[in-house]
């Protein structure tokens, strides 16, 4: 079956998008539930492929933890009609650039490539979609280059193994608090069969949005979509457990002890997500307040306490409207030499505070609404981005054409919202925080050897 | 949250690829770049770019990290420094100019230059703001005390936490190795007590030396015409002394021997840098030299690198080559991260990987699937304005031809395994390779 929806102009009253000449997307469905998005882009001729999964760290329990991020790994590992590597091979034979990545709430694999070439990137994404070979060989090794990503990324990283922990606390039972590269125990514990098993449960075209950017034409890829993906069979999904989190009741604070130099500082509010808001409104108003404290230099955690109090060194605000469940509004910060975290965290409770007892002010709301506007079309230089926003938006559940919604309902937030969505939810009972507390670093006296070559001079 | 799954990579094999379908389009690819010099002597690189209403503007100036002479760090300091005050503007005022026109600028230093950009949208009342802010900050920088101080202060913040990271560790560890008493040897933010010692006059010193119209290069990529293009270069630049270009820095001299630098870290990886310095832009043998690291270890998911080290042992993430090229010799870098006890392994494989290479050179099934991977790829550079402006940018400032993109293509495709071979004997030497492990101290 075939459906082709066009989306009205939105935003009719706003000349400069029509002479941005932002493109309409094309949906389609194959019969077998694959959803297919198109977005024409002519400036260049190239396209990027992107294919979204709807499984990803926030679909797994415990004991497996990580196991969407290592089935990603596992996907270039080929399938029954391809070797090992043979993907990349093919896919850099044609010119193209590939990767894929994991998060709490997607898998999603893509390419760029010529517009000529997305034959090449739809043949082989429908191909290790249902047929997969995982071997025991290639997966013993690819585990360690997985365990090696995660020493890199977390292990070695004191903010980045601060925040995980700080995430694990943060939720109960709420499936946000594992790592997306999983507990390095779990790691270890992965049998072929665990891989087996997930990739039957949720690789589908049932499962999956294809998403294409570029000098194409939608009808063109609809059919290229049918001849590739059309004959693949669509699975019987399991259904989600709701796993809700646990009321949130009191605060909760942790230190974290781990040898690095500067303290550091995260917070985070349980806030709504776009999808389970309790009023539409309420995740663009915390959207606002994001740019409110942190949409650029002259905004306030800049102005205020990197400037004006100089006591943060940096600080930064954390939210994604799009997650799929409740998430967290978090604030990060660096103390200045000579300050302590806990007096850096006053006054970032103190700004909260502020925005509880004083409406914005209808200069700052400018400022943030016109940075939206730009930002709009800074967008669309980028086709990956596009592709990244329609993807992500249709697999979290809430579909593509929230992205087209997004400007009109910021550009609606008042601050009386602001403030209201900083009362309702910016409050002590729905706060974590943690703490970094440097231990010194130790055994890192350098050390100076002359190789045996060294004699060996041409 | 990310985690995913770059330079990953693979064996090879040759696939058939339509060569002249590639060629067909990449004739037409490459932007068209308009050329003029200012009458304060500024080098100006334009593409008009139709389509999205926006433009990019970036001010090069040879003024990066190798211009600190003894004041390490100071380029870096004078960049940081420079939008935090100006005309009549502090820092808040410059800040929200700007976002209230939605634009966005920044300021970023290298080892050869400082650059300041701007991305606006070209509506003439939020455009003329932009404008007039990037202006301001580039000729009217007020260098307050107060500002210097606190820019500082983080700056040393900066450094004191490079001191958690062992990757950050290495590569200082290794621009020493590499460049000695050049230039090109000291971090680009410098080290601590280096800066501790600048003083707010030292910026303002090398702001007036090296922030003038005939050493600066422009790049301005976006929906505007030529004549708007030289109104907002003018509108730019307007009132930046002339002053002149400097000389060029002093030559690199390789090092003379191999030698290994080992810092013990208590971290879970230790991190391995090996190289020598090589490739300067227009260098005679910098396309031999790049394909053939294509294929060695730059290729991300097809070289011989990733294959070896991570795809058929498992012994890391991130493994690969690079050349990354200057105004004078830059750096040739093979990178890995392993477990502290695989080291020796990791660093074998590594080496014996690159030895080969330098030795026997690719074979012609490599070579065709690079060429195939570079040619057919060639309009992924430059798909977007910012991608534009980055070329250009680079082109321009490098003094590199202005058909430079046009001919990429086929320059590439003219290189042959010989080529490859002999270019990597006659300039990657292992004798010279400077190495560097941080990591595997005891906890």
């Amino acid at each position: 079956m075939k459906t082709s929806v066009k989306i009205a102009w939105l935003l009719l009253g706003l000349p400069w998008l029509a002479a941005a000449g932002q493109a309409d997307v094309h949906e389609f469905k194959l019969d077998n539930g694959l959803k297919v998005l198109v977005k024409e882009d002519h400036r260049a001729p190239v396209v990027v492929s992107q294919v979204w999964y709807k499984v990803g760290s926030s679909y797994e329990h415990d004991g497996i933890t990580g196991i969407s991020h290592m089935l990603e790994h596992m996907m270039f590992k080929g399938t029954d009609s391809h070797a090992p590597g043979e993907f990349s091979r093919i896919i850099a034979a044609n010119g193209g650039r590939e990767n894929a990545f994991t998060g709490e709430d997607y898998t999603a694999y893509f390419q760029s490539l010529e517009k000529s070439r997305l034959e090449v990137s739809f043949e082989l994404e429908a191909d290790r979609m249902r047929h997969l070979k995982l071997d025991q060989g290639e997966f013993a090794k690819e585990r360690e280059v997985v365990l090696e990503e995660r020493r890199m990324r977390t292990e070695d990283q004191p903010r980045a193994k601060t925040s995980e922990h700080f995430m694990a606390m943060a939720f109960s039972n709420g499936p946000y608090k594992n790592p997306v590269i999983g507990w390095p125990e779990d790691i270890k514990g992965y049998q072929l069969s665990d891989l087996q098993n997930w990739y039957g449960l949720w690789y589908a075209p049932n499962n999956a949005t294809v998403v294409v950017v570029g000098d194409v034409q939608p009808a063109a890829v609809h059919d290229l979509a049918q001849k590739h993906f059309g004959a693949l069979a669509p699975s019987q999904l399991p259904e989600l457990k709701a796993r809700a989190e646990v009321e949130q009741v009191g605060l909760r604070r942790m230190t974290v002890k781990l040898p690095a130099k500067l303290p550091f500082l995260t917070m985070g509010y349980k806030v709504p997500a776009l999808k389970d808001a309790a009023a539409a409104w309420e995740p663009y108003a915390l959207e606002v307040l994001s740019g409110i404290l942190d949409g650029g230099n002259g905004a306030r955690l800049a102005s205020r306490l990197v400037r004006g109090k100089q006591i943060a060194a940096e600080a930064g605000v954390g939210y994604d409207l799009y997650s799929r469940l409740p998430t967290l509004f978090t604030l990060e910060a660096v103390p200045v030499q000579g300050r302590t975290v806990a007096a850096l965290e006053q006054a970032l409770r103190d700004e909260v505070r502020l925005l509880q007892d004083k409406p914005v002010t209808p200069a700052e709301m400018e400022r943030v609404k016109a940075q939206v506007v730009a930002h709009k079309v800074y967008e669309q230089d980028s086709g990956f981005y596009q592709a990244m926003q329609l993807g992500l938006l249709e697999t979290v559940g809430l579909g593509w054409s929230k992205a087209d919604e997004y400007l009109s309902n910021v550009k609606a937030v008042t601050a009386e919202q602001v403030q209201a969505v900083a009362r309702k939810y910016l409050v002590e009972d729905r706060l974590s925080i943690a703490y970094l507390d440097p231990l010194p670093i130790t055994g890192n006296k350098a050390v100076v050897e002359t190789s045996p070559e060294a004699a060996h001079v041409r | 949250m990310f985690a995913d799954r770059k330079n990953a990579g693979h064996a090879l094999r040759a696939i058939p690829a339509l060569l002249l379908l590639f060629f067909a389009w990449t004739a037409q690819a490459a932007p068209v770049i308009e050329q003029w010099t200012t009458a304060q002597g500024s080098r100006v690189y334009f593409v008009r770019s139709a389509g999205l209403p926006m433009v990019d503007v970036r001010v090069v100036f040879a003024a990066g990290s190798a211009r600190d002479g003894s004041q390490h760090g100071l380029a870096a300091l004078t960049s940081a420094v420079l939008d935090t005050g100006a005309g009549q503007w502090n820092a808040d005022a410059i800040a929200q100019r700007l976002e209230g026109v939605g634009a966005l600028m920044g300021a970023t230093v290298s080892k050869d230059s400082a650059s300041l950009s701007l991305r606006s949208l070209t509506d003439a009342d939020k455009l003329g703001v932009a404008l007039d802010t990037l202006h301001t900050v580039l000729t009217r920088p007020l260098f307050a005390a107060k500002d210097f101080e606190r820019e500082k202060q983080q700056v040393l913040l900066g450094l004191k936490q490079r001191e958690e990271s062992p990757a950050e560790l290495a590569a200082v560890a290794f621009g020493k190795a590499l460049y000695g008493a050049h230039p090109y040897a000291h971090p680009i933010d410098g080290e601590i007590a280096g800066v501790a010692k600048l003083t707010r006059n030292d910026l303002i010193n090398f702001y007036r030396r090296y922030y003038v119209a005939s050493n600066a290069v422009l790049a301005v990529v976006g929906d505007l015409t030529r004549a708007e293009a030289e109104a907002l270069v003018e509108r730019v630049m307007t009132g930046l002394p002339k002053g002149e270009a400097p000389a060029a820095l002093p030559p690199v001299s390789d090092p003379v021997a191999a030698n290994t630098v080992k810092s013990p870290f208590p971290s879970a990886q230790t991190h391995v840098l090996v190289g020598a310095p090589v490739l300067k832009y227009g260098d005679p043998d910098y396309f031999p030299l790049y394909v053939g690291n294509h294929i060695l270890g730059g290729g991300g998911f097809v070289s011989r690198i990733t294959e070896e080290v991570r795809e058929k042992r498992g012994l890391s993430y991130s493994a690969n080559s690079y050349f990354m090229p200057q105004a004078d010799k830059g750096p040739f870098t093979m990178s890995l991260q392993t477990r502290n006890d695989q080291t020796a392994e990791a660093l074998q494989v590594l080496m014996a990987t690159a030895q080969k290479f330098i030795a026997e050179g690719p074979t012609e099934a490599e070579l065709q699937a690079a060429q195939q991977n570079i040619v057919g790829g060639f309009a992924l550079r430059v798909d977007s304005n910012q991608k534009i402006a980055e070329y250009v940018a680079m082109l321009g400032f490098y003094g590199l031809p202005l058909d430079y993109l046009d001919t990429f293509p086929s320059k590439v495709q003219a290189v042959g395994v010989e080529d490859i071979a002999k270019a990597f004997r006659a300039r990657v030497d292992p004798a010279r390779f400077q190495t560097v492990l941080v990591g595997g101290a005891a906890k």
